[in-house]
């Protein structure tokens, strides 16, 4: 009883010094709508669609409404409905296009396999993270909200990337808080 | 009679007293989120104001604008007297503490204290005690097993620390040879009691912890077994009035260590001679101090389990601080 009440106060003791050790360091907490929140450079958010920015096809969707992202889903989020590209209104480079684009981002899991069945580089996952919504309706994404680009309020660890997609800036040197 | 220094000062000064302890035990609960937040390496409330320092009004205003809710299934009276007999014990107890030396205030001397009580010791003890039967009947009144549960712990805890707490103010009480709490600081100008008392001030702190429901010790509150314990059942101001009282205890009952055990206003008395206010400077100091202890052992320990709890005091703080009461006194009668 009376070693393990000492031994019991000497651990307290020993406890309290861990803990004011911690007391004077810089606390971890980001103040998130205030700072931006570093991601890490291969994050996935948010999808993008994107159009070709040069080239022979400049001003065009990427997208040609081959519907592989939708059959490729592994939570069948996608849904694309394609049309034929008249003469005159071309949309995109090949002979359709995506008349309706829409995912569904209560289901998608952010896994990146449209990504990569893409045919054309249409789609990408970007670093947009904040998607809270109060609809289900709302958060059924159409094309056009789609195709614009993103400004996440984040910042890339700067270790591999020098740009913050979508927004050109270079990624601010962080202080390490440790 | 003289009613202004009868009358009138007292009152006055009990007034400025209840204010400020109020304040203290309201922004104890921001300091607390505060320093807490510090130790886990957070920021703590920020967003009221510079600092979050509006944060215990914000919270202040909700729960007063809260639904007074009384469950039907409660004793009305006792219920509703719960949270006034915590909050008047925790105030009445003071009122015997001095804070600073007498000041020459608009022609008069003053001294910076509500009641010079010669049995102050003993008035501290009582109305601490007194205190816990607000605990004790808020959660008997409710009805309600948790905060029966709750009741029952505070109840045993109450048995198990009062004894090692008065064992731990006799030795002091021997040395100084008086109950009053200004011929206690008076005794400390050279040096404060801690270093002459030590074991008797550790037994204190820890008593005073389980006193004021403080981690180790908040057994009555358990909030991951026993919900909320005694205050399950309140609500609104009611719990607000029991939360603030909580607090303000904190408040007092560091000042109890700061006048007993380390020194009061007085101690150094290089700086207490300088000025009347840097007596109570001094004097706050030591509270605030306290009170950081308050929280840094709150982050550092886990609840104990109350058996535990029963078995250190009775079988471990008990007999040593009657140990360290007899040697005192031995020094005291021989040397």
């Amino acid at each position: 009883m009376i070693r393990d009440s000492i031994v019991g106060l000497w651990q307290v003791l020993r406890a309290m010094a861990l803990t004011l050790r911690h007391f004077f360091t810089r606390p971890v907490t980001i103040q998130y709508p205030k700072e931006p929140v570093p991601l890490y450079p291969r994050f996935r958010g948010q999808h993008q669609l994107l159009f070709y920015e040069e080239g022979p096809y400049k001003g065009l969707e990427r997208c040609i409404g081959c519907s592989l992202c939708a059959a490729y889903c592994p939570t069948h989020c996608i849904y694309v409905q394609a049309a034929e590209n008249k003469d005159g209104v071309q949309r995109s480079p090949g002979e359709r296009y995506a008349e309706v684009y829409e995912i569904n981002m209560l289901r998608c899991m952010f896994c990146g396999y449209c990504e990569e069945a893409c045919p054309t580089g249409a789609i990408v996952l970007r670093r947009e993270f904040a998607l809270a919504d109060y609809t289900r309706e709302d958060l059924l994404y159409q094309q056009k909200r789609l195709q614009e680009t993103q400004a996440p309020n984040a910042i890339i660890r700067p270790d591999s990337v020098d740009e913050i997609p979508g927004t050109g800036k270079a990624p601010r040197k962080r202080r390490d808080r440790s | 009679m003289d009613w202004v220094g009868d009358f009138w000062i007292p009152l006055i000064k009990g007034i400025i007293v209840v204010l400020v302890l109020l304040l203290g035990g309201a922004y104890m609960t921001w300091g607390e989120r505060k320093i807490c937040a510090r130790f886990q390496v957070r920021y703590g409330p920020n967003m009221a104001g510079p600092f979050g320092i509006l944060q215990p009004l914000a919270d202040a205003v909700k729960a007063i604008f809260k639904e007074e809710i009384i469950p039907s299934h409660v004793d009305r009276v006792t219920y509703l007297l719960g949270p006034f007999i915590s909050f008047a014990g925790v105030l009445i107890t003071f009122a015997v503490i001095p804070f600073g030396p007498e000041v020459d205030l608009f022609g008069r001397t003053i001294g910076l204290w509500i009641g010079d009580v010669e049995i102050g010791l003993l008035f501290l003890v009582a109305i601490a005690g007194l205190a816990s039967y607000g605990v004790v009947l808020g959660g008997w009144s409710s009805n309600n097993k948790y905060s029966l549960l709750g009741t029952l712990r505070a109840a045993g805890q109450m048995l198990s620390y009062e004894l090692p707490l008065g064992a731990a103010l006799l030795p002091v009480a021997l040395l100084v040879g008086s109950l009053n709490l200004r011929a206690i600081v008076d005794y400390q100008g050279n040096w404060p009691l801690v270093v002459l008392q030590p074991v008797a001030f550790i037994i204190f702190l820890i008593a005073i912890l389980a006193e004021s429901n403080r981690s180790p010790f908040d057994l009555p509150e358990s909030e991951n077994e026993l919900v909320s314990g005694f205050m399950t059942e309140y609500g609104g101001i009611k719990f607000a009035l029991y939360f603030i009282a909580e607090y303000t205890a904190m408040v007092v009952n560091s000042a109890i260590v700061a006048t007993v055990f380390l020194g009061g206003w007085k101690w150094p008395a290089v700086i207490s001679d300088l000025h009347p206010l840097a007596g109570v400077g001094l004097f706050v100091a030591k509270v605030v101090f306290m009170l950081f202890v308050y929280v840094w052992v709150r982050t550092a320990t886990p609840r104990v389990r109350l058996d535990k709890f029963m078995n250190f005091a009775w079988k471990f703080m008990l007999p040593l601080a009657l140990l360290n009461l007899i040697v005192t006194a031995v020094v005291v009668a021989f040397v």
